[in-house]
């Protein structure tokens, strides 16, 4: 498990770090987007994916959350 | 346009890396590359911030210095003790030029070097009992100062000295803040960790300390983060964020205190401009307090138009209006450098490797001044320093990642620049292999180039480094032999 953020791009993407790794990355996709359910599994486009455990969709972004690594598809 | 192809830039890049031993090549062509367009993430391309190569001349700091040197350095107000041997302190100090208003030795301490000096006996036994005398004779001999930091040097983490416990002993006895950073060289591969733990230690220690108490807040408070003041430089972009009617709060770190850094938390916005060391803090703030952070760049007029635009574009229409007026009123100016220094600048080749920002950062001001950056890179960036720079340079521009001396010095023997833009350690082999150099950490004695009042310098510093007759008469070692005897005699 590891300390991850998301927070919100300029262009309204969402944005994956993890400060551990000073790892900057896009979410290309997010397994739950409704307002009661949002996390599950983050695909990177880096080609690694996360996963978190879905919450009701956070009021403000950034968020600090608690993270898997899920495969070890990247670097 | 680039100065090679593509294929002659690989083909260039390959040839460098020849004489490596297999391992050594396969390591280093990593973080080697060709500009690429289409690619979108640098990781692709180009590998960085990994650790330098034993046995290479690499030309990074260590995590103290990172600290020390570049985050906590600056705030003036504060004494920041080189916790360890007298060595680190003593070489690091004043090296970088953070200019700063105040009485040095009475409320200001940014040129002045504090130490435990640690001798073997301090290794053997610990060092904890000499920390908190210091603090001690701090107190009595500067009772101005407003906050301590402890900068760990590497023996301190070896040994396990309990830094943070003399720390919190300290800070109650004196009723300011002590702050123990981690910051053993060690820690990183290069002077980019060092950032990242200054930052969290002043996110645990110094930012929520005000946290609930009043203040004074107008809707257009900003805090430059990221801006160290090299030579004047946030002084210069504090004029124009003023013009635009914005209030600057707080400077991070260059001429900052740690009141102002206390009081960062009540502003609207955050101004980044050295992303690489000081993303850290304004990510935590975004979270934490809810403030947005932009990163801007404030070298040549294209580039601060285009930031100045953005940044009041956040705000309501007065502060749009002071803006255009502001960009207005200082265009005929802009015009008046670009018409006197571009007809002698135009069209010369630029190679850079620096730091934190400037790789990518000072791209525009050269073009305003028709010059062309030919080669970039940087000491210690990450990959999305890489990221953001792919986009600001041409096609198939050279792109190297903490660079050797041998593959810095091939690339420019071959790709022959005008002018090479990087720092100390380079300078002397580039002039005498009878290229320019400009100092682009330090300003080399001169700047700000921050700002429209920046840039003025900017142009001048690059023309007088270009036109000094001292080029036309040196002849470089390796052609020598060429030269008439006449001609070497005069030499």
């Amino acid at each position: 498990m590891a300390n991850i953020m998301i927070r919100r791009n300029e262009a309204g993407g969402l944005v994956f770090y993890l400060p551990k790794r000073d790892l900057e990355a896009s979410i290309e996709s997010i397994e739950f987007d409704a307002d009661d359910k949002w996390g599950g599994e983050l695909k990177l486009d880096n080609g690694g994916s996360y996963y978190i455990d879905p919450i009701a969709r956070p009021p403000r972004l950034p968020i600090s959350l608690r993270a898997r690594r899920l495969g070890a598809a990247e670097d | 346009m680039a100065v090679l192809t593509r294929d002659e830039t690989e083909a260039l890049i390959a040839e460098v890396l020849e004489v490596y031993p297999d391992k050594a090549k396969k390591d280093r062509t990593k973080h080697l590359a060709v500009n690429d367009h289409d690619v979108e993430q640098s990781k692709k391309c180009i590998t960085s911030n990994r650790k330098s190569l034993p046995g290479v001349m690499t030309i990074r700091g260590c995590a103290y210095a990172g600290s020390k040197g570049v985050v906590w350095g600056p705030i003036k107000d504060m004494i920041h003790i080189s916790h360890g041997p007298v060595g680190c302190g003593q070489y690091s100090r004043a090296g970088r030029r953070n200019y700063y208003v105040g009485t040095t030795g009475v409320d200001t301490f940014g040129t002045m070097n504090f130490t435990s000096d640690f001798q073997e006996k301090d290794i053997v036994f610990g060092g904890d009992k000499k920390l908190a005398k210091l603090i001690e004779e701090i107190e009595t001999l500067f009772p101005l100062h407003k906050g301590i930091s402890v900068q760990s040097e590497c023996p301190i983490g070896l040994i396990g000295d309990d830094i943070e416990a003399v720390s919190k002993k300290a800070s109650a006895a004196i009723d300011k803040p002590v702050v123990p950073v981690r910051c053993e060289g060690f820690r990183g591969v290069s002077q980019s960790l060092g950032h990242h733990i200054a930052n969290d230690a002043i996110r645990d220690w110094v930012l929520d300390k005000r946290d609930g108490q009043e203040y004074e807040s107008t809707p257009y408070d900003v805090a430059i983060i990221g801006d160290y003041n090299i030579g004047g430089d946030a002084w210069a972009s504090r004029i124009l964020l003023e013009e635009m009617g914005l209030r600057v709060v707080a400077q991070w770190s260059g001429d900052g205190t740690i009141a102002e850094m206390m009081n960062t938390p009540k502003v609207k916005l955050n101004l980044l401009h050295c992303y690489r060391s000081m993303n850290y803090i304004s990510r935590h703030m975004e979270e934490k307090y809810g403030i947005p952070y932009m990163e801007y760049n404030f070298f040549g007029p294209t580039k601060i138009i285009e930031s100045c635009r953005k940044i009041a574009a956040f705000f309501d229409d007065t502060i749009k209006e002071k803006t255009e007026a502001m960009i207005a009123r200082y265009q005929p100016m802009m015009d008046e450098i670009i018409a006197k220094y571009r007809p002698r600048l135009e069209g010369k080749k630029v190679m850079l490797y620096v730091g934190g920002l400037r790789p990518r950062h000072v791209i525009g001001a050269y073009e305003d001044l028709g010059m062309e950056v030919i080669g970039t890179g940087y000491e210690f960036g990450h990959n999305d320093d890489y990221d953001r720079t792919i986009k600001e340079v041409g096609d198939a521009t050279l792109l190297y990642d903490d660079v050797t001396g041998f593959e810095l010095e091939e690339f420019v023997k071959r790709l022959k620049p005008d002018m090479v833009g990087s720092g100390i350690k380079e300078k002397y082999i580039f002039q005498k292999m009878g290229i320019p150099l400009r100092q682009m950490h330090s300003w080399d004695y001169s700047g700000p180039y921050h700002g429209y009042d920046g840039f003025a310098i900017f142009a001048r510093d690059m023309d007088i480094a270009l036109a000094n007759p001292v080029w036309d008469n040196m002849v470089p070692p390796w052609k020598k032999a060429a030269v008439p005897d006449e001609l070497q005699k005069v030499a």
